[in-house]
């Protein structure tokens, strides 16, 4: 006995241990169906119907299956379409009758007597404990592993170094970091395009309170040759695929104009780097990097759907509200025959934090 | 060669034929004989095939959780089929036309070909998210119902820790899951876990690196998904679930304390046919139940995203529900960074997205030792608790339940902002100090409840039950009749321990020496306290004594005014046992 129970057994008398006696199981009472065959009966057939209905729900999935054509029909019934919606249905009851016909059966018909068990307890005998622990001793006697601790500890030592391979292996995941999160695509003179037609943008283009999407050059896909020959004549390099997801999962920016006066202007948003009130900062949140996107037009605050960091487009991209610790860095802006340019890359990292990152 | 000696499986000990049996045996133990006889299970078959397995609703659950996993093992292969895990790009030119001629990865347009082109792929698709939040929906449920009845205590520890880590990993899988698709919602979901990682102090960006095979998002994700999504986690989950179910197996299910039912047996029906009936043809209705919300419930229709593109998000995007407390951690936190010496700690991310989740988990795994620490309780236990006799444990999961839901709630807070106009960034400051405060206030008053609840079953034992009946005695006064309880349901009342309060300084022994760790002992004696020193004890057998004969008095006058038992009115129809649940007046 455990000393827990010990404390109890002291201060209480064993009278008082147990208030009621158990009564022991009560009697088993029979059911309708036990007692009444026209009940058994009557159960019998319940039973076996479920089951054939079963049957014909699965006739009616493949005649589903090969009458009704899903081709582009997303809403033909309640806003799903008919095959998926006859196809479910009818899988679904073929499946369900079988389980209703199955406990109905074992609810009505099968001999419902509890029946009882003995526990034992989870632990081995004492005597099998011993006999394990003597084998155990015994073996590890006869292997000599105490007595040699030179050849244990070599091979704990071998083992051990199996680490290495099991690790540098992995080394081939992935390139490292090296510098790659400090730099994105723009550069001296890239221009600023539309995010969804890829043309560029004159500063006059942009009225007071407008707010663009936009992109390096280079970064929107182009659908005329002549455009990215023109292009390609200037030097753009035009992404696709991996490369293109990448590039744009840092470089996307948000174009803003506002009144020139709204503007507070800091070291980390001097007064060059805009144009006549265009501003354009980072699309990608400081917090865990969403693309920033609803807009607040009086208060030139942008808000982060994701979870709701709202930055002050007015005052250096602050945070004025949520998870987020720093600014949306700024891109500064120039003008190049006529069109918005990055006068350089982003002054800072953009996007997330992370542990090599070295300003606040 | 005859069948007898096969079933027998004798290894001719004698060289004559064993006498014929009486019946003529059947193809059945032919069948039985030739499998024995190569793999011998009969000896194992022989105690498991009638094991009892107890009956009651709660156990149910767990059972919820199997088979949905099940389901979406099959839904699951039936989509690898037509399911491509890679990230080219291709131009799409499928059935959906809205999408037409559009670039997307050929994750996401073979995603698109299993809904439009492939018959009953979306069905099957949806099935298995429904099935997927159906299982981890039922696996938090069932681990509830083990906390609350007191289920995981010795001996089955180890059983609670494996339920523990099979969360873990059906929420690690779900997410995996999720992000397959390479749609809108589920990139932006795993720029999130990008960011998550990137916060990881020391070697976040080599992480963040080595997962996406380069920097985010590269295109080697959604492959190395792929296969912890169909092998790793999944064969994973499945050999702890086998040794969840042979551990089941093995303690036997614990059992609620009845008449008849004791620590030391287990009373309920044989596995075959009664259990085996029950268990096979739920599945059924599991798996059936699934299939119509495949067909009929519309859940992430990835068509309308669209595919992913790092620059774009939608407005109120949100996560698979399991993922909101995780979201709403993230977005309660305030912007706290510390710059040392050229570098970033983030803990406005690295909090809620690493530290708190496994703090979270380290707190549920310990439960049990931390309990049994406290009681100092090393018995074997199979008899369940109520919960409301274990009122600082229930009160512990009501706040913890709270929490989950303030947190959850936070994940939300811009749909709570639209749906009751209200100021998102008002509750995102309630919720800051809602999280710290409402889950104590909830703590005490589940506890409070508990206990008068315990109060009320001594009532109903010392004073029986009340009828409902009001009785006006000739002064004049009115007081409410009472009957006593049967002797089963006082009994099933009363088949519980006695708690004791463990006070510091009884750890030194008798010899005057100190315990180990008499240091902790202040500690101990303190949570002791909190979850045991209110609570009340079930009545002695001379308060009971004393009760009855009281009441005893009390009837001899109500006989005189002419009022018996069959006055009140309920049916005792033999049938239905009868006890106090069906008798109780409203109250
Ligand atoms: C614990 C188990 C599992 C969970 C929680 C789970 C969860 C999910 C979820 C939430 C999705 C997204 C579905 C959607 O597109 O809406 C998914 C997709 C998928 N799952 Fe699973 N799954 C599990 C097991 C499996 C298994 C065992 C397999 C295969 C053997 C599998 C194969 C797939 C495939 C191929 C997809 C992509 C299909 C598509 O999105 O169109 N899953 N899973
Ligand atoms: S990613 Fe923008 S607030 Fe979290």
């Amino acid at each position: 006995m455990t000393d827990h129970n010990d404390t109890s057994s002291n201060h209480l008398p064993a009278s008082v241990q147990e208030p009621i006696a158990n009564p022991g199981l009560p009697a088993h009472l029979p059911r309708p169906t036990d007692v009444d065959p026209k009940a058994e009966r009557r159960a019998e057939r319940q039973v076996a119907a479920f089951f054939v209905a079963s049957m014909i729900c699965a006739v009616l999935f493949c005649v589903a299956y090969f009458t009704l054509d899903i081709k582009d029909e997303t809403d033909t019934f309640i806003g799903l379409g008919a095959s998926n919606v006859a196809l479910g249905a009818t899988l679904g009851l073929a499946l369900m009758f079988i389980g209703i016909g199955v406990i109905h059966w074992a609810r009505k018909l099968m001999g419902d007597v509890e029946i009882f068990e003995m526990r034992h307890p989870a632990s081995s005998s004492e005597e099998d404990r011993d006999t394990t622990l003597a084998a155990l001793s015994a073996g590890l006697e006869e292997s000599g592993i105490a007595r040699r601790p030179l050849i244990r500890n070599t091979m704990l030592g071998a083992m051990g170094m199996l680490g290495l391979p099991l690790i540098v292996g992995l080394r081939d995941l992935g390139t490292l970091p090296g510098k790659t999160l400090e730099r994105t695509v723009w550069a001296e003179g890239t221009r600023i395009v539309r995010d969804v037609t890829g043309t560029p943008v004159k500063p006059s283009q942009l009225e007071v309170g407008d707010l663009m999407n936009a992109q390096p050059e280079g970064l929107v896909t182009l659908h005329s040759e002549e455009l990215i020959a023109e292009g390609e004549e200037r030097g753009v390099e035009y992404l696709e695929g991996v490369d293109l997801q990448v590039e744009k999962s840092k470089a996307s920016v948000i174009l803003l104009r506002m009144e020139p006066k709204d503007l507070t202007f800091s070291d980390r948003s001097p007064e060059n780097w805009q144009i006549d009130g265009i501003v354009a900062y980072s699309k990608i949140c400081t917090h865990v990097g969403c693309p920033i996107s609803l807009n607040e037009q009086q208060s030139h605050h942008l808000l982060c759907p994701c979870h709701q960091s709202t930055f002050d487009l007015a005052d250096g991209g602050r945070v004025v509200f949520g998870p987020a610790a720093r600014p949306l860095p700024q891109l500064p802006l120039t003008v190049k025959d006529g069109y918005l340019v990055a006068q350089s890359d982003f002054r800072e990292p953009v996007g997330p934090s992370y542990w090599e990152r070295d300003s606040k | 060669m005859s069948t007898s000696e096969n079933v027998g499986g004798s290894v001719a000990s004698t060289n004559g034929k064993t006498a014929a049996s009486a019946k003529k045996p059947g193809r059945g133990s032919k069948v039985v004989g030739w499998a024995d006889e190569r793999l011998g299970l009969a000896t194992a078959a022989k105690k498991n095939l009638r094991k009892v397995f107890p009956d009651h609703w709660s156990f149910m659950l767990g059972e919820i959780a199997l088979w949905s996993f099940v389901v979406l093992l099959i839904s699951g292969v039936f989509l690898t089929f037509w399911f491509k895990p890679s990230m080219a790009e291709v131009q799409y030119f499928g059935s959906y036309s809205q999408l037409n001629g559009m670039h997307m990865s050929e994750a996401f347009a073979s995603t698109l070909d299993i809904s439009f082109d492939v018959r009953g792929g979306l069905m099957v698709r949806q099935m298995h998210h429904w099935a997927a939040m159906l299982f981890i929906a039922a696996m938090l449920v069932h681990m509830m119902r083990v906390f609350l009845t007191g289920a995981f205590r010795k001996p089955r520890e180890v059983n609670w820790i494996i339920g523990g880590i099979l969360i873990l990993l059906g929420i690690v899988e779900g997410f995996a899951g999720y992000s397959l698709p390479d749609d809108l919602l589920s990139g932006t979901g795993m720029r999130i876990a990008d960011g998550l990682v990137k916060a990881t102090p020391v070697v976040g960006t080599y992480m963040s690196f080595f997962m996406f095979g380069g920097e985010f998002p590269g295109d080697d994700i959604i492959p190395r998904l792929y296969m912890a999504h169909i092998l790793l986690i999944p064969g994973l989950i499945l050999a702890l679930i086998a040794a969840h179910m042979l551990l089941l197996v093995y303690h036997k299910h614990t059992q609620w304390p009845g008449p008849g039912r004791t620590e030391e047996n287990v009373v309920g029906f044989p596995m075959l046919p009664v259990y085996m009936a029950k268990a096979g043809g739920f599945f059924f209705i599991v798996f059936g139940m699934s299939a119509l919300m495949g067909g009929l419930l519309t859940i992430n229709p990835v068509w309308k995203y669209g595919p992913y593109d790092p620059s774009k998000v939608t407005a109120g995007s949100q996560p698979d529900w399991y993922m909101g407390i995780a979201e709403g951690t993230l977005r309660i936190m305030p912007g706290w960074e510390t710059h040392l010496f050229g570098h970033t700690l983030s803990w406005n991310i690295f909090l809620p997205g690493q530290v708190i989740p496994i703090v979270l988990l380290l707190m549920v795994l310990s439960w049990p030792f931390l309990e049994a620490w406290v009681t100092g309780d090393k018995r074997e236990h199979h008899l369940l608790q109520r919960p409301r006799n274990a009122p600082g444990r229930t009160a512990f999961l009501a706040a913890m339940i709270t929490l989950y839901g303030l947190l959850w709630a936070a994940g939300g807070n811009d749909v709570l902002a639209v749906l009751f106009h209200l100021n998102l960034n008002h509750i995102t400051y309630f919720m800051r100090g809602a999280v710290f405060v409402i889950p104590i206030l909830v703590f005490f008053l589940t506890k409070r409840w508990c206990i008068s609840l315990q109060r009320h079953d001594n009532d109903k034992l010392l004073h029986g039950y009340e009828t409902g009946i009001i009785m006006r005695s000739a002064e004049g006064g009115y007081t409410e009749r009472h009957l006593p309880i049967s002797e089963e349901s006082a009994y099933t009342l009363t088949a519980r321990d006695r708690d004791e309060v463990f006070v510091p300084g009884s750890g030194v022994d008798a010899n005057g020496v100190a315990s180990k760790d008499g240091k902790l002992d202040g500690i101990r004696g303190k949570l002791s306290t909190t979850l045991f020193a209110d609570n009340i004890q079930k009545p002695t057998a001379e308060e009971l004594e004393e009760a009855h004969h009281h009441a005893d008095d009390e009837h001899a006058h109500e006989i005189e005014a002419g009022l018996d038992h069959s006055a009140d009115g309920h049916q005792f129809d033999g049938r239905h046992p009868v006890d106090e649940e069906a008798l109780r007046g409203k109250h």
